[in-house]
């Protein structure tokens, strides 16, 4: 070996940029089938291959095959279908009413509807979510009226959140839901700390973290991972690897790690990596590991390998850091249409009746949207009032609260 | 009346409110079997088992963390953190998380929850066992902040802020644990055993959040101060003979503005004192809530005795503490004004 030379610094970056031609042929993409399903109360090593490969139901032919596929009925999978298409339309109508003036901000899943929508339909009530910004499917699959949705995407005096939250920042207990609080993974160690209280109260209820490829570096990650594996709390932590954290392509926070799943090998937490554009994949996959909770056996950390079509958010403009065409060259597809495919393949849905409900579903969104917008938007209110930003910092106003209220008038 | 010291006192409250509610759960570094390194939770495992008392990781985020996910399951955590130094990881979770939780989920989601840490200096622990971090605190909105003085108040004060709804920081003066502490760093210490304020009742009792107390009465000048600081501007007004009105604040936010009021307006004069570094300290906001609400009572410039806006040294802990002396000294430039 020669003499060492200078030292020399490295930053990973994507493959293409701008101007590029997108390519994912090496990213390497399990065969659909071939991943097997192991018992849930494996040994966490006898798994660690699950950590590098990816869970997939779907075929090229939008069949179902493989150990993970066939858990659910047709009546399933077509609400599984018809929760993605709401999620969609709904997203859709909300990023038009912040361009429109409507609202300050908006966050889209274009591309990731099946990862919270199909996650949702493993969990029974009670259980509670930690999630991020981009789990609304969790509340469109759970039941929670849109109305509310929007009343706090317009902060409008109808506001659950009564005007406090940035849009999409949504909270329900009732729910399942937690608050979102917009400071990144401090959510994953809360769902742990959740879990560990269901545990030492004897409870049979599980938490489900959830958290962004980027955001597993932050420190709050590792914590969580810690305190998930020492007192193998009933958790089920969900990390949504969409291949972009704003601008910062995944290899950022991935480092030389091969994946994301692969961190909680060290932790000895079983890790899974599946198809998040693949909704009985990823519905089968929830279903494993929130068995796992739910049975005491502990921790199970899941990788949904997904991609973000539209932007991070409506301040965001993907264009200057990826090529326009990246998100056709993703190699795992959409999940509306891949699902959509299979269900005609199934006998179980048509192209005219896909038409005709999205029609229906769209109208059905803007009926709410037009209901929710009487009760105003942030462009002109009327808003929850000024009085009202002074309650509900502590539980009794003290003092010093009450003499500001009086400075300010309201 | 029983005595106890100070780490007997907290270790008494959590005791209290562990047997009275099944949902108080206590857990931190070295917490569990060992008892905590200043022994404040000796014997409450195997009390009440290690469900409701344990061992945590080095990871005061995830303490912090794992606390306001149980908090808001419905338990009522009290959590450990070594040394107020060691916060900074989980401050984070403290100020976006624990405190904004009540106002940001519109009431859905609260977090009854406490964070304890030893603070102060007057130890020989150098920059990272010494800092007083209260202003950290206090500048945020949804926190309360408690600095109880001496075991009965520590014991009561800290089994209202488990009992109350929102998170309560919980700073307890280390130099106070096993006696009160003038700032005569060369005399023996004084146990609690043998001073009135170690008498801590047994069973359940509160001392509310939000009240301060007169420590001293006096007419000439008010010095308002809190923990440890308390028995330093006690010395301080017995050594120069100034007929001082020593106010303990016991609970920093929310304060309480009437008696500091009442107090100033009676003495015309005020000596604000803190162990913190003086520069944005709490010791500020006092100043001017002073200023603001008896401008017409004052007849001399207040004045704030703090440590100084250097880090925590150790060589030099005494020349950086503020000391009786320096204490004296402000109580003389204000009464001379």
């Amino acid at each position: 070996m020669s003499e060492p030379g200078p030292l020399s610094f490295h930053v990973p970056a994507p493959a293409v940029r701008p101007g590029g031609t997108p390519d994912f042929s090496d990213v390497p993409i399990s065969r659909a089938g071939e991943v097997r399903r192991p018992p849930v109360d494996c040994a966490p090593a006898d798994i660690r291959d699950l950590a590098f490969s990816i869970i997939r139901v779907l075929d090229r032919n939008s069949n179902a095959v493989g150990p993970w596929a066939g858990l659910l009925s047709d009546a399933e999978l077509l609400e599984g279908l018809r929760h993605m298409m709401t999620l969609r339309a709904f997203d859709a109508r909300m990023q038009m009413a912040q361009r429109q003036g409507k609202t300050s901000f908006y966050m889209q899943h274009l591309g990731e509807e099946a990862v919270s929508c199909a996650f949702r339909k493993a969990l029974e009530p009670g259980d509670m979510n930690f999630p991020t910004y981009r789990q609304a499917g969790l509340l469109i699959a759970g039941g929670y009226p849109m109305r509310d949705m929007m009343n706090q995407i317009y902060s409008n005096e109808l506001d659950p959140l009564k005007g406090r939250q940035l849009p999409v920042m949504y909270s329900s207990k009732e729910h399942g839901f937690f608050s979102i609080s917009g400071n990144l993974a401090t959510q994953y160690i809360q769902a742990v700390g959740w879990a560990m209280a269901s545990a030492m109260k004897r409870d049979t209820r599980i938490a489900a973290g959830w958290i962004g490829d980027g955001s597993t570096a932050e420190s709050d990650f590792h914590a969580a991972l810690v305190f998930a594996s020492t007192y193998k709390a009933p958790v089920v932590l969900n990390i949504v690897n969409n291949q972009w954290a704003i601008s910062t392509f995944q290899g950022i926070a991935r480092g030389g790690s091969g994946t994301f799943a692969a961190r909680g090998l060290g932790f000895g937490i079983p890790a899974l990596r599946v198809d998040g554009n693949d909704y009985p994949a990823v519905h089968a996959v929830a279903r494993w590991a929130v068995e796992r909770a739910r049975r005491n056996l502990g921790p199970t950390l899941v990788e949904y390998v997904t991609y973000r079509v539209g932007a991070h958010s409506t301040s965001d403009d993907p264009s200057a850091y990826r090529p326009k065409t990246e998100s056709d060259a993703w190699p795992l597809g959409d999940p509306v249409l891949r699902l959509k495919t299979h269900l005609i393949q199934r006998g179980a849905w048509s192209e005219d009746r896909h038409k005709q409900a999205e029609a229906e579903i769209l109208s059905e969104v803007i009926a709410v949207q037009k209901e929710a917008e009487s009760h105003g938007t942030l462009h002109t209110g009327p808003h929850p009032s000024a009085r009202d930003m002074f309650e509900g910092v502590f539980e009794h106003m003290p003092p010093h609260l009450r003499r500001q209220r009086q400075q300010g008038g309201v | 009346m029983p005595r106890r010291t100070m780490v007997e006192a907290i270790r008494d409250a959590m005791d209290v409110c562990m047997a009275r509610d099944d949902n108080v759960v206590v857990f931190g570094e070295d917490v569990g079997y060992f008892g905590g390194v200043f022994r404040c939770t000796q014997g409450l495992q195997q009390k009440y088992g290690s469900s409701r008392c344990f061992d945590a990781p080095i990871s005061e985020s995830g303490i912090v963390g794992a606390a306001v996910g149980m908090a808001a399951y419905g338990l009522r955590p009290c959590v450990e953190i070594q040394f107020a130094d060691y916060m900074y990881p989980a401050y984070d979770q403290i100020v976006s998380e624990a405190a904004r939780l009540r106002y940001r989920s519109a009431g859905g989601f609260t977090a009854p929850m406490v964070v304890r840490m030893p603070t102060g200096g007057g130890i020989f622990g150098g920059q990272t066992h010494s800092q007083s971090p209260e202003a950290l605190f206090t500048h945020v909105s949804g926190l309360k902040t408690v600095v109880p003085s001496n075991p009965y108040d520590a014991k009561g004060l800290l089994i209202a802020a488990i009992e109350d709804n929102d998170p309560v920081i919980f700073l307890e003066p280390k130099r106070l644990y096993n006696g009160p502490f003038d700032g005569h760093h060369d005399r023996p210490v004084t146990p609690w055993s043998r001073h009135p304020q170690g008498e801590v009742p047994d069973g359940h009792y509160t001392v509310p959040l939000g009240k301060a107390v007169v420590r001293r009465e006096g007419t000439a000048v008010t010095v308002l101060a809190y923990g440890t600081m308390v028995f330093v501007a006690e010395a301080a007004a017995q050594e120069t003979g100034i007929d001082a009105e020593i106010i303990d604040l016991r609970t920093l936010v929310p304060y309480d503005l009437d008696l500091i009021v009442a107090s100033v307006k009676k003495t015309g004069r005020c000596v604000v004192v803190h162990e913190a570094t003086l520069t944005s300290g709490f010791g500020a906001e006092l100043s001017a809530l002073v200023q603001e609400n008896c401008f017409h009572h004052i007849e001399a410039p207040i004045v704030r005795v703090a440590g100084w806006d250097t880090p925590y040294p150790h060589a030099q802990e005494w020349d950086y503490f503020p000391g009786p002396a320096r204490v004296g000294r402000a109580l003389k430039a204000v009464m001379e004004a």
